[in-house]
């Protein structure tokens, strides 16, 4: 039996926009296990947007509660979600959010200097490890201004995993790249999907749905679908079967 | 938290802006430079001015005629006869608190030597003089008691005087000078003083013995002062209600009578001088301050830019775990970094400063430690201060909203 990391129940989250109220998420339910790669589709509006906010703890549901690893979320004070964000949770951007003129190491530590638990060494081991398990073991001293948005967004990968989390959340992380460096960023998420990690992938291309292992798609603040792919593609047979960029 | 890490990460934020975070601290280093600059001239010029007052003798006490009414008509001291030979002789026998006392009387007109001659004026005094004013006798003698009893013709010069009168400059000693039609044979020449701070001349001087100026030259009875001094700066005070207390005996006046007589000291003419410098040096100080406040707002002006325009970075720091606190201690950090740097600096520059002044301009510079103290702190305190409200504003960013920003 798998450890549930995620439990929904019942999330509804309002917004007041004026007068009027908007129901962006209208009862989400749903429970995601230790070791998934679940995608959450939707058009813009769906709400999806929201729901990676509350699954981040950026944001906290107007009612309904969230268990992330066993901790209920809606209670916390904005401290205790940074702290919880900190330890549980990776983000990966669409737009990669790195620091400027700050080397690829100095952005994959970022995490861990918020945590002082973890001392200079400890940090630097774990930021190298992390380099190295998306394969960016030669570029650990190179700036962010001098890299490709491919490999700033595997610096990025590597930052969400440095603090060992819970769940990855990725919000349309091939959104900026090509379609090559697309399915490279995939099979780095497939890579880590085997490795046993558990994946949130929220974007809106539905092609990226084939090669997780559940898809979860949302309308107007409901959940419309939610299937186990029992098929799921391997991203590395999509690359290879690529046209190849005349430069390379 | 771990401060270190904060320390780190704005250190990491300064120095990726090194240029920005070097203007920012230009304020701050012109205004506690010259905060430090400006006291320690006015503190220069201050100490100067003491150390002049107190090379006249800073325990000097001159009694003066004066405040004497007739009919309602406030006569003029000089024309006043009050101070007497047996008023000096009771001062003398009596005061305690005295290490020098001498009779002071005056004539001016003009110095004749040769075919030379100096308009200046004779200074008929006792032979405690010198001392009590400071003088010092670089060549020859000063006169003796012999020479009062028997008013000979004798004195004592000034540099300027012996510049003007011997102009070849041979050996003043032993020759005769004429003053108004009195000869005077000169025995000594005074070490040079050189100007006072009111820019008196205090080499123009020609010292004879008091009987001699008051029998031979004035024809009078009466002092036009006599100069004392205290045995210590501290024992001015005794000696001047000792000297009033027996004056108003000897002159027999009676209690609610206005004294006829004026005692002054140098304490009056330092403690002016203070209170004149202090406000100097507290209006230098206010201009220099002024500039500190400019640098100041510069501070919060870049740090309120720094936090619109790192909105994103805010955003990722708190999504992978900054709490509000944490981005407030950052941007606090960076700018008490910036001031403190700045503040160093300035310290540095101000303190060169001073020393350029002191040995190219040949002005008296004296650096408080004092200033460099309080100009530490403010600047310390303005970091703080200007630095909280853009922190503030960062650390209440909505992580949604900052990570969206454009």
């Amino acid at each position: 039996m798998s450890n549930k990391v995620i439990e929904l129940q019942n999330i509804r989250r309002d917004f007041t926009v004026g007068e009027e109220t908007v129901h962006a998420l209208r009862g989400v339910s749903f429970t995601i296990t230790e070791g998934e790669f679940v995608t959450i589709m939707g058009t813009s509006g769906s709400g999806k947007s929201t729901l990676l906010n509350i699954l981040g703890c950026l944001d906290t549901p107007t009612s309904g509660e969230y268990l992330l690893d066993g901790i209920p979320v809606r209670s916390m004070s904005k401290s205790q979600r940074a702290i919880l964000r900190n330890r549980k949770i990776g983000f990966v951007f669409q737009n990669y959010n790195l620091l400027a003129k700050t080397t690829a190491t100095e952005n994959v530590e970022l995490p861990l200097m918020y945590n002082p638990e973890i001392g200079a060494s400890e940090r630097r081991r774990r930021a190298e490890e992390a380099l190295d398990a998306v394969g960016l073991g030669d570029r650990k001293e190179h700036k962010s201004n001098q890299m490709s948005g491919g490999q700033m967004q595997r610096v990025a990968i590597a930052r969400a995993l440095v603090n060992n989390p819970a769940v990855i959340l990725a919000d349309e992380a091939t959104g900026n790249l090509d379609t090559r460096t697309s399915y490279e960023i995939l099979m780095l998420f497939q890579k880590l999907h085997s490795e046993g990690r558990t994946i949130i992938f929220v974007t809106h291309n539905p092609d990226i749905a084939a090669y997780s292992s559940r898809n979860i798609r949302l309308r107007d603040g409901h959940i419309i679908e939610d299937v186990v792919n029992t098929d799921i593609k391997s991203a590395e047979e999509t690359y290879i079967t690529l046209p190849k960029d005349e430069d390379d | 938290m771990n401060y270190t890490n904060l320390f780190r990460i704005a250190l990491k934020a300064l120095s990726n802006n090194k240029m920005r975070a070097f203007l920012t601290m230009l304020g701050i280093i012109i205004g506690v430079g010259s905060v430090i600059t400006m006291i320690a001239l006015g503190q220069g010029t201050q100490k100067s001015i003491q150390k002049e007052i107190s090379d006249m003798g800073s325990n000097i006490i001159m009694i003066h005629p004066g405040g004497d009414m007739k009919g309602g008509v406030r006569r003029d001291p000089s024309e006043m006869q009050t101070l007497k030979m047996k008023n000096y002789e009771a001062l003398k026998s009596e005061c305690m608190y005295l290490s020098g006392i001498s009779p002071y009387a005056t004539a001016s007109g003009q110095l004749v030597c040769g075919n030379n001659n100096y308009p200046s004026s004779v200074t008929g005094t006792g032979t405690e003089y010198i001392d009590i004013r400071q003088l010092v006798v670089a060549d020859g003698s000063m006169f003796t008691e012999a020479d009062i009893k028997t008013s000979a013709k004798v004195c004592v010069i000034g540099k300027t005087i012996v510049d003007n009168l011997f102009p070849d400059g041979s050996d003043p000693i032993g020759k005769v000078i004429r003053f108004n039609q009195v000869p005077l044979k000169v025995i000594g020449v005074l070490e040079e003083k050189g100007y006072n701070s009111m820019g008196m001349d205090q080499d123009d001087i020609v010292l004879a013995p008091y009987t001699t100026v008051m029998k031979r030259m004035l024809a009078v009875t009466h002092f036009n002062g006599i100069f004392a001094s205290a045995i210590s700066e501290d024992m001015t005070e005794y000696a001047t209600d000792e000297i009033r207390t027996i004056l108003r005996r000897e002159h027999r006046l009676k209690d609610g009578e206005e004294d006829d007589f004026m005692i002054r000291t140098q304490q009056e003419l330092s403690d002016m001088m203070n209170t004149t410098m202090n406000l100097l040096t507290t209006l230098l100080a206010c201009i220099a301050g002024i500039s500190l406040l400019v640098g100041g707002i510069g501070i919060m002006n870049i740090m309120y830019v720094s936090v619109t325009e790192r909105t994103r970075e805010i955003g990722l720091r708190m999504s992978v775990g900054a709490r509000g606190i944490d981005i407030l201690a950052q941007f606090l950090i960076e700018a008490v970094l910036i001031s403190v740097t700045g503040g160093i600096i300035g310290i540095l520059l101000g303190a060169s400063a001073c020393l350029a002044v002191k040995y190219l301009a040949h002005w008296p510079v004296y650096i408080q430690i004092w200033s460099v103290v309080l100009s530490f702190a403010v600047c310390t305190l303005t970091g703080i201060f200007f630095g909280w409200y853009p922190a503030r504003k960062a650390a209440n960013l909505d992580p949604i909203d900052a990570l969206r920003y454009e």
